[in-house]
């Protein structure tokens, strides 16, 4: 009789190799239970490929920066396209319109192509895929996203074509120094803007009060934010009639036209945002209106020779009404990605809290989740000023659509941004206004039969 | 025996036709189907995101209306002409400086050519950063001269000549490499039969020198003139046809048609209209060309 203790039995040799194949695949079986959670599971399509691409920009940057993690994550390797915003932006729809875009996941400006992405419907409605649990993370909390951003990346039929990703108010950056200098406080209203705009131009020291926007189509929503500021939309959301020629619409045009030409640097009519912002960063100019996400070069010392001194502002109080003028972006799936699902991760991922808070932190945007500004660990980790995230927060209160939702947005940026140019060469406010809105009217009346 | 070499030819013909065959396919393809396509579209009310409907010649009535597009082909003449005029004369007189012996002439040549090696879209971007108005190097440089500034690019006035020197100091130095092979191929005896005539350096030019070269000079105007009326890059990154449509090209508000407003059918049609515009110009500099020619 063989002794029971010794012997070595073809049972025990399969426990043993049980046992080491058990201990050997261990963190493998950590890793998958890691990534796991109920039916959720984040390696479900490990393997797969997906094409990315969007628009050049920090909220770009931020994502192809952390890419690696979410292929460590997931599986699912990314090739991440960046195109710069105008080029992008003809790209994605001459793609979609053939049929066959090239990528599954672009990021989207809602303030400019919302209304015909959603028209074609180019984009797959997220609402179905963050109501099926096996495909949404349990830890996304949907219900973080700010009601705002919520809203602007869903369509008047309902569907929702975009995850919310950024939130883009506009404010006014100061320098603190040439406001000190001459012992002034920041503007509460319109018209101090002027006055302040007035005694910070010294034209024989090359000191200007004011820069903006000058050059047509980029230069509208600086006239916008001011229309804002008489309540006045430029398309009326209700009855998607222009309301370019009220008498907010001309006392914006007007406080534009005197802005730019008395008390903005020579050549201010061909400035997009980098013109000013760089003329802005140099040290020589008082006031700058622009959206928020513009702030990390002017806090950089290798860009900029006024870091320290930027002052950041919320829009001031206009003739009738307070708002900040409002663009945002969101991201998401192309309807005809094969895809989707793995696409579907990405967008997860690149809305989530960790990927919203490093946002935050960078001052390239403003993420749509409501959780990073209260966490004390990432405002700590905040690279610009407090006052930069008051401001922003302040603004995003107040916030309202600074282009209207319609679908030939381009065009009406175009049309006006011409009239505002030639106000800035001496042409008169309502006349300009008037030719435009004679011009757009027909186009904007057959877009939106 | 000539209807035998007929029949010939004819059977030579059938046999050697299917190897054209491949060049037919692709000439069609790239150039009939898309012109075809061109103006199929240019008949039709088309706008990306909205479905296509015919509407007969009502994109060219109303182009006919269209106050932009009026004034961005006197921006395209304007423009187009002050490119090819400037870069010509500039260029030829150039080309008659090379053409002299003097010491590191060739160091010279290769240098003053190296603009036109450049790209435009860099070469503009590099331009559009010195002229900037308050921080470009140009302005500083009018200072040192104690010149007041320039707007450049950004004032209604001056953008066009703006936009036109680059366009000058870009393609100068190509006019200047044909007229010198112009130069190069003049016989010498005219020359010398002047000089014994007696003939002065300005005579010797304008009843020698001119006439020789002219059919040289005629082909830089022509190629000139094609590349100043489809100039697109470099207005674009500079201007972006502004200020307001300072620098509206008929190519810029093409351009902003079909890829800004997604006109299709309609930027169709004013593909039509300066095809025809293009046509007409090329026969006129093919007519002058054709005149020059030596005799």
């Amino acid at each position: 009789m063989k002794d029971r203790k010794t012997r070595f039995s073809r049972r025990t040799a399969l426990k043993i190799g049980a046992g080491a194949a058990g201990v050997l695949a261990a963190p493998a079986i950590m890793k998958v239970a890691r990534a796991q959670t109920g039916g959720f599971n984040w390696k479900k399509f490990q393997g797969q490929s997906i094409e990315v691409s969007l628009t050049l920009g920090p909220r770009a940057n931020n994502l192809r920066t952390h890419e690696k993690e979410f292929t460590e994550l997931t599986g699912i390797k990314v090739g991440s396209e960046v195109v710069p915003e105008q080029q992008h932006r003809q790209q994605q729809v001459i793609q979609f319109n053939s049929g066959n875009p090239q990528f599954d996941v672009t990021s989207v400006s809602w303030h400019v192509q919302k209304r015909l992405f959603g028209k074609s419907k180019w984009l797959v409605d997220m609402k179905p895929l963050l109501a099926d649990s096996q495909l949404t993370a349990p830890d996304y909390d949907w219900p973080d996203f700010t009601a705002g951003g919520v809203r602007w990346a869903t369509q008047a039929d309902g569907r929702m074509d975009t995850l919310p990703n950024n939130i883009d108010p506009w404010m006014i950056y100061y320098n603190k120094e040439l406001f000190a200098a001459k012992g002034l406080a920041f503007p509460r209203t319109f018209e101090e803007i002027v006055m302040a705009a007035e005694k910070l131009t010294d034209k024989s020291a090359g000191i200007y009060g004011w820069v903006s926007r000058g050059l047509k189509n980029a230069n509208v929503p600086v006239w916008t934010s001011f229309m804002l500021g008489h309540d006045v939309d430029p398309v009326d959301p209700t009855t998607v009639k222009l309301q370019t020629t009220t008498d907010g619409a001309i006392a914006a045009a007007e406080l534009y036209k005197k802005l730019n030409r008395e008390y903005a640097p020579p050549g201010t009519v061909g400035f997009n945002w980098n013109e000013a912002q760089t003329s802005f960063s140099q040290g020589k100019i008082g006031m700058w209106i622009d959206g928020i996400g513009f702030a990390p070069p002017l806090e950089d010392p290798t860009k900029s020779r006024i870091v320290g001194k930027v002052g950041y502002a919320v829009m001031p109080q206009g003739p009738k009404a307070r708002h900040s003028a409002t663009f945002g972006d969101g991201i998401g799936i192309a309807a005809g990605s094969k895809k989707r699902e793995a696409a579907y991760l990405y967008c997860q991922w690149a809305t989530s809290k960790v990927m919203c808070n490093r946002l935050l932190q960078s001052g390239g945007g403003s993420p749509c989740r409501a959780s990073p500004y209260k966490s004390p660990e990432v405002i700590a980790g905040l690279k610009l000023p407090r006052e930069w995230l008051s401001c922003l927060e302040a603004s995003s209160a107040i916030g309202r659509p600074g282009l209207p939702e319609i679908v030939p947005v381009t065009e009406f940026r175009d049309v006006f941004g011409v009239g505002l140019t030639n106000t800035i060469g001496g042409a008169d406010a309502r006349a300009e206004m008037q030719k435009a809105t004679d011009a757009f009217a027909p186009v904007l009346a057959k877009s939106e039969a | 025996m000539t209807a035998k070499s007929t029949a010939m030819d004819r059977g030579y013909g059938r046999n050697y036709l299917p190897f054209a065959y491949p060049a037919l396919l692709i000439t069609g393809a790239v150039i009939v189907f898309p012109w075809l396509f061109t103006l199929f579209m240019s008949v039709h009310e088309w706008k990306i995101g909205s479905p296509r409907a015919f509407v007969g010649l009502n994109n060219y009535a109303r182009l006919a209306g269209d106050e932009r597009f009026i004034e961005s082909i006197g921006t395209t003449l304007y423009f187009t002409l002050l490119s090819v005029v400037l870069p010509v004369v500039l260029g030829t007189a150039c080309a008659l400086i090379f053409n002299e012996r003097f010491p590191l002439r060739g160091l010279c040549r290769a240098i003053f050519i190296l603009p036109m090696m450049a790209t435009p879209v860099a070469i503009a971007l590099v331009w559009k950063m010195m002229f900037h108005p308050q921080l470009g190097v140009l302005n500083y440089l009018l200072s040192l001269a104690g010149l007041p500034p320039s707007l450049w690019h950004t004032s209604l006035d001056t953008v066009i000549p703006t936009l036109v020197m680059v366009e000058v100091w870009h393609w100068t130095p190509l006019v200047m490499l044909i007229v010198l092979g112009g130069l190069a191929a003049a016989p010498t005896e005219p020359y010398e039969s002047a000089r014994l005539d007696g003939a002065n350096p300005w005579q010797m030019f304008r009843y020698i020198t001119l006439p020789l070269i002219m059919p040289f000079v005629v082909l830089a105007v022509v190629i000139r003139t094609i590349d100043a009326l489809k100039a697109f890059d470099t207005i674009f990154v500079i201007s972006e046809g502004g200020p307001g449509t300072a620098s509206e090209t008929i190519n810029i508000y093409l351009y902003l048609q079909a890829f800004a407003f997604y006109n299709i059918g309609y930027a169709s049609a004013i593909v039509v209209v300066f095809f025809v515009l293009i046509i007409l110009m090329a026969m006129v500099l093919l007519w002058l060309r054709q005149k020059a020619k030596w005799s």
